[in-house]
């Protein structure tokens, strides 16, 4: 009788292994495209890639990120080009982890990475600034700011290859 | 945990150990007597402690039955009725958490593991959690109904157990200032009451006194339908509990449970094999009794939010929960109690102290089996609760008793191997027929013999059939003594108008004058 069938079928799960994660020792594995916290990137040779046009505030539709830019020069060079953001926020309460801030971006300085555990005990914890959210240079690189070359960064947005 | 403190700990722990060891080691034969060696080294046990294991009251000298001593009959009961009930209690505590460890591994998951190693402690949690919430009353609710009636659900359940032995009377050693050392004969149960049976049914129909004044008195329509569900489940159910009850009370002769028990010493004696119809109804309308899964409607999330628990909170909702489980646990003790053979695996008269080990052993099976129903079947609707209880299980269990009522009037009037044979015979029958009637059930030609609804005489009215028949018969009967008295009223009637004149009539039908004696009819 199917209820024969029923109570075999539940008995079966008590000899399997069950299927729950006992998370925090094991963390489940993500996809590469999990949306995680921000990051903002930085080129190989250590400038920031954020020029601080804030078309990821723009995008962002839950308001979530706050920009505020500031001019380079080339004694204290940020990022390439003209501006680079001189404030950069996110409310982490208020983003959705959409990733349209990542799809708004020219030059591919924000991206959502894995990390998840973004816990905090206090709202104003909640605001991450751009110390928090940047990249740290790689090693043996200098970082940001730093006195370049006067003429060679001159263009915010990089050339890019007709991937085609 | 911080090194110190480990190092602590552990240093503790050694120190134990060793005193332990040393006290052990310098006392050895001391120790050895009082397990039972002798001077030989052999383990004769009779005066020693492995001796007081077996057959206990053989071997005391001053042995006093507790019934007929004043201080032991008073004192007895208060401390065994303390005990049982605390271990009842913490019992309840771990029976939800074996429910919610069980129903996970049987639903593939993993049930609450962080409390404590393997979520031992996840009881207490709950317990401190309960404890901590606040204790709302809707503010039209009751107020004194509101908060008897999670009282007057958990008492009759916590009572239905005094009338279950845990096992055979226990030789208990005291120091009596007057007798020097006596060894008390004590029973392992309250009172084992020789109307043990209709205890346990008029008891539980207490229980549903709670269930529907708490909906009554919660203020809430929603809290009420549930409890008035509940509660109709819950008499619907008492019939075929009370009908199968009767088969051990027929086949052993008495409704105390001490005998039931003792009836049944061996694995082969077990009333279920003599009459497993009854057993297994018995376990249904068990599970109804205490809205179990699947009879569970009535405090389903979806149906009715809680049912009647909907407005409590707190360590009242508490008190529902521990009436809900200490249920599943006292109707557990009931069936083992009836039909399984109680706290005997082989006959321990012997052991007296292993009895109720045996017992807690089947009654953490039973609650296994009913967890392990509760992942398994889904929920019954209520109408098709109700159908069931009265249309199938009363029928079945008024079956059950009729085939123990015929095995054993002809078992008596054959003799001997009878009754054996004849059980078997009506088992087979009951067998083969459940099983043609399931498979009709099973197979389509049923769906297809329903009635659609413009032929169905209740629709259409129409004046024929068995039923209609049979539904005239009995309302001529009964309406006899209503016809006959009408016939005579207005017999009199009608001869008290005999003298009056058609104009007082019409006065006295309206009402306007008093009924006078007529003068008239000179």
């Amino acid at each position: 009788m199917n209820v024969i069938k029923g109570f075999a079928t539940t008995f079966k799960h008590l000899l399997e292994e069950p299927v729950t994660i006992q998370y925090p020792e094991q963390v489940q594995k993500f996809n590469e495209r999990y949306k995680g916290r921000h990051h903002l990137r930085r080129y190989e040779n250590g400038l920031e890639k954020c020029i601080g046009c804030s078309l990821c505030a723009a995008a962002c539709p839950a308001d979530a990120i706050w920009v505020e830019a500031a001019e380079n020069t080339d004694e204290e060079r940020y990022s390439p080009g003209e501006r680079y953001a001189k404030t950069y926020e996110i409310n982490m309460l208020r983003c959705i982890f959409c990733g349209y801030c990542e799809d708004a971006c020219p030059t591919q300085a924000i991206q959502l990475g894995h990390e998840h555990q973004l816990s905090f005990t206090d709202r104003r914890d909640s605001i991450y600034t751009k110390d928090m959210l940047i990249d740290p240079p790689a090693e043996g690189k200098a970082g940001t700011p730093r006195q370049v070359e006067p003429g060679v960064y001159t263009r915010s947005i990089p050339q890019m290859e007709d991937p085609s | 945990m911080s090194r110190n403190l480990k190092i602590g700990i552990g240093v503790g722990v050694l120190a134990v150990v060793a005193i332990t060891l040393v006290l052990v080691i310098t006392n050895l034969s001391a120790i050895a007597t009082w397990i039972g060696f002798d001077s030989a080294g052999n383990l004769n046990g009779r005066e020693g402690a492995i001796g007081m294991l077996l057959s206990p009251e053989s071997r005391v000298q001053n042995l006093i039955q507790c019934e007929d001593d004043a201080g032991c009959s008073a004192i007895w009961p208060i401390i065994f009725a303390a005990g049982f009930a605390l271990v009842i209690v913490t019992g309840f505590a771990y029976t939800t958490l074996l429910e919610r460890r069980l129903l996970a591994f049987l639903q593939h998951r993993v049930g609450p593991n962080r409390v404590g190693p393997g979520g031992f402690l996840q009881p207490a949690a709950d317990g401190v959690k309960l404890v901590f919430k606040e204790d709302l009353m809707p503010a039209g609710a009751d107020k004194w109904v509101y908060r008897l009636a999670p009282m007057i659900k958990v008492i009759p359940v916590l009572l239905v157990a005094a009338v279950i032995p845990m096992g055979p009377d226990l030789v208990l050693p005291w120091f009596a200032p007057s007798l020097g050392d006596v060894w008390y004969q004590v029973p392992q149960g309250l009172v084992d009451s020789n109307v043990g049976i209709l205890w346990v049914i008029a008891i539980t129909s207490i229980a549903t006194y709670g269930v529907v004044l708490a909906g009554w008195s919660s203020d809430n329509k929603y809290a009420m339908l549930g409890a008035l569900r509940a509660s109709a489940q819950m008499i619907s159910y008492e019939l075929s509990m009370g009908l199968t009850l009767a088969v051990p009370v027929m086949i052993v002769g008495s409704m105390a449970f001490g005998d039931i028990i003792d009836a049944q010493r061996n694995i082969w004696d077990w009333l279920v094999f003599q009459n497993p119809l009854a057993a297994a109804i018995l376990m249904l309308a068990l599970l109804a009794e205490v809205s179990r899964a699947p009879f569970d409607l009535t405090e389903a999330e979806q149906e009715l939010t809680q049912g009647y628990m909907t407005e409590y909170s707190g360590m009242k909702f508490a008190l529902f929960m521990m009436a809900e489980y200490i249920g599943m646990i006292v109707v557990s003790m009931v069936a083992i109690a009836a039909f399984f053979g109680g706290y005997h695996l082989f006959p321990v008269d012997g052991m007296p102290i292993l009895a109720p080990v045996i017992f807690l052993g089947k009654v953490i099976l039973f609650l296994c089996g009913m967890i392990w129903v509760r992942a398994t079947l889904p929920r019954i609707r209520y109408d098709r609760l109700m159908q069931f209880g009265w249309k199938v299980m009363i029928p079945l269990s008024l079956l059950s008793v009729a085939w123990t009522a015929i095995s054993i009037v002809v078992g008596d009037a054959l003799g001997g191997g009878a009754y054996p044979i004849i059980s078997g015979v009506v088992f087979v029958v009951v067998l083969a027929v459940g099983a043609i009637a399931l498979n009709r059930l099973g197979s389509e030609d049923a769906s297809e013999e329903s009635i659609p609804m413009e032929d169905d005489p209740m629709y259409t009215g129409e004046r024929r059939g068995v039923g209609w028949a049979l539904v005239h018969l009995v309302g001529m009967i009964v309406a006899i003594p209503i016809a006959l008295i009408n016939f005579n009223v207005k017999a009199l009637d009608g001869l008290a108008s005999f003298g009056r004149t058609p104009e007082e009539d019409r006065a006295l039908e309206s009402g306007e004058t008093a009924i006078t004696t007529t003068t008239g009819g000179d």
